[in-house]
């Protein structure tokens, strides 16, 4: 009987020979994740349920990666790291990432990618809605809560629903200055808010293909902005080139049927794709940023774990390049690794603090989830007044940024780079 | 935690709108709260959905630690957005015992289901648009009603199905205990 991917990994994972959508499973968990402000509360559950001196399932397959409240003076967000690094220790889990040591990486989704944790065919459930990111590895991937989380530190398993799977079909070449963030976008816009609720969003094509892996990961990152469970991209020669320059783990992969029974599939050619903007207050108000023209900008910011990625930066600084912004723009690597490569990477014998600095950007931050959704008030980035905000973030909800007043276009690096040169919502294509 | 006796919730209703995210319903700020130390989940609670814009009507008055309201009824696809537990533990802190949606965000009814921190309807038509805020109203969870006091309507739910034994055990926990499926509590 045919499956779609999706399927396959939880049937595998369920030890079923096949599963159709609607059937309630339980999977074994390959990876859990969660970081500094669901861990506390997981690791509460667990304690609680499992007992004081209870042992994880399996550490190897836990991964705690601090990285949302790091660099603030909160004394909680401080008191939460504590917790964390005190069960590290008592359960002997090795992937810790500790903000006060050398071995600090930065925003969990992100990371865990590059310590090499995502793999094709695994199940991966996070304490974070945008752990469906690694589903550009080929692995299912979704967003969990903390009790669900605590029962998976005790049991290893967790039950859940097989979803239906909607098949997203890109083909044609991306037009210049058009990113992979564009394509997500226009894809919420048409669907909805909650168009994939409870469904797996696959994404395939030639478009898809000609992706790299990090600009896959920033569309699989937002399928929870549409209501979906997982996004998921095969996986092809370039995810495991990515995979093997990271673990040397044995990999099985797990590839859909092409006769699989999906609930609906939308094509999209590649060639009609322009740079956009998601308007407040939702992810799903699509706009072309050309139709923008006239919205005035008080900030630009390019950072978290959907654009603050290597390749988030390095597109930024090919607009960045010749120009100097006219509004204050924030930078925030995603990760250590991501901050130590803007130093590095370099375009026309120019490094990217460099033209970054020349181009008038504030100082980059240290690597951490930032702004992105507000934080405590001595948040790098956060807003406090009535900014109209350009950003390379995942959501706008009214105050998600930091102040009820302030509003937030989500736009691809790109174009929030175009807008910060021109003060306005730009089309990157407009800028030389 | 929900405690209802004689399958019935009376109380005060809030109406809100579509898309209420997690953002409104407890703003990122609040997350450094950790909702299984006691005095942590009431503060939450005291917070709950005062990411509201300032035009809607407060859901806990100024100064109060838990809401006067009790029955939640609200548009499609609430509690959108992030997968924070924080969410329905808040709303569930801050008093209400049932929210009556036309649909929900997948990881915000999980969590609410896990957590049995208040049972979770779903209803076909627009009750948003229906009642007020501040309706007395009956929730009757067997047999799936809510009924406004005052005008004596009453509106049928979508029935609970496999949540119902799950919320009404106290959540995933409890329930897995219930029937079963794990060993006494450690």
């Amino acid at each position: 009987m045919a499956m779609t991917i999706t399927e396959k990994i939880l049937a595998r994972a369920a030890d079923k020979t096949r599963v159709i959508p609607g059937d309630n499973i339980w999977v074994k968990v390959d990876i859990l994740l969660t970081h500094d402000i669901c861990g506390p509360g997981t690791i509460g559950v667990f304690q609680q349920e499992f007992g004081k001196n209870a042992k994880v399932w399996d550490p190897d397959k836990v991964a705690i990666i601090p990285d949302h409240y790091i660099f603030t003076r909160d004394v909680k967000a401080h008191r939460n790291i504590d917790t964390l690094r005190q069960f590290v220790q008592e359960q002997g889990i090795r992937h810790f990432y500790d903000p006060a040591g050398p071995g600090y990486r930065g925003v969990c989704h992100v990371a865990l990618p590059e310590v090499g944790l995502v793999r094709p065919g695994t199940v991966i459930f996070g304490t974070d809605s945008h752990t469906c990111t690694h589903g550009a590895l080929g692995a299912f991937a979704s967003g969990i809560g903390n009790t669900d989380a605590g029962f998976i530190l005790g049991t290893g398993k967790l039950l859940i629903k097989v979803p239906k799977t909607l098949r997203f079909r890109i083909d044609g070449i991306l037009p210049p200055r058009v990113m992979a963030k564009d394509i997500i976008l226009r894809i919420i816009g048409d669907i909805g808010f909650d168009g994939a609720s409870y469904c797996a969003m696959e994404f395939t094509g030639d478009t898809i293909s000609a992706l790299s892996i990090e600009e896959r990961m920033t569309i699989c990152n937002m399928a929870i902005e549409a209501g979906g469970k997982n996004g998921i991209i095969a996986p092809d020669d370039k995810a495991f080139a990515y995979i093997r320059n990271r673990t040397s783990a044995p990999l099985d992969p797990v590839y859909g049927d092409p006769d699989a029974a999906i609930e609906r599939e939308w094509r999209y050619d590649a060639a009609t794709l322009v740079p956009c903007v998601a308007e407040p207050h939702v992810p799903s108000n699509y706009a072309p940023a050309r139709d923008r023209k006239n919205i005035k900008l008080d900030r630009a910011y390019i950072g978290s774990c959907t654009g603050g990625k290597i390749t988030d930066f390095c597109a930024a600084a090919e607009i960045l390049k010749n120009h100097k912004v006219t509004v204050p723009t924030f930078l925030v690597p995603a990760t250590v690794e991501v901050a130590d490569a803007l130093i590095t990477e370099t375009i026309d014998g120019r490094s990217l603090v460099q033209i970054f600095a020349d181009a008038g950007c504030e100082e980059i931050a240290p690597p951490s989830c930032a702004a992105c959704l507000g934080g405590p008030e001595d948040t790098y980035g956060r807003t406090s007044g009535h900014e109209a905000v350009i950003s390379t973030t995942n959501r706008n909800f009214i105050g998600r940024m930091g102040s009820k007043n302030s509003r937030i276009w989500l736009a691809s690096p790109m174009t929030v780079a175009a807008s910060a040169v021109s003060g306005h919502i730009a089309d990157p294509r407009d800028l030389s | 935690m929900n405690k209802t006796e004689n399958n019935l919730i009376r109380g005060k209703v809030y109406v809100a709108g579509d898309n209420i995210d997690t953002d409104q319903i407890i703003p990122a700020q609040y997350l450094n709260l950790v909702p299984t130390i006691p005095e942590e989940y009431a503060k939450l609670g005291s917070y709950a959905l005062c990411g509201l814009p300032d035009t809607c009507l407060p859901f806990i008055r100024p100064g109060a630690q838990k809401s006067e309201f009790t029955i939640l009824v609200a548009g499609r696809n609430f509690g959108c957005g992030s997968s924070r537990e924080h969410a329905p533990i808040a709303l569930g802190a801050a008093g209400i015992q049932a929210i009556v949606a036309e649909s929900y965000a997948r990881i915000f009814f999980r969590n609410a289901v896990a957590t049995g921190e208040f049972f979770p309807f779903e209803t076909a038509r627009r009750l948003c648009e229906t009642f007020q805020t501040g309706d007395e109203a009956i929730l009757d969870i067997k047999a799936g009603t809510l009924t406004r006091v005052t005008s004596h309507d009453t509106f049928a739910l979508n029935p609970l199905g496999a949540v119902a034994p799950v919320v009404a055990a106290g959540g995933l926990f409890a329930y897995a205990r219930q029937t079963g499926m794990i060993g006494k509590k450690g």
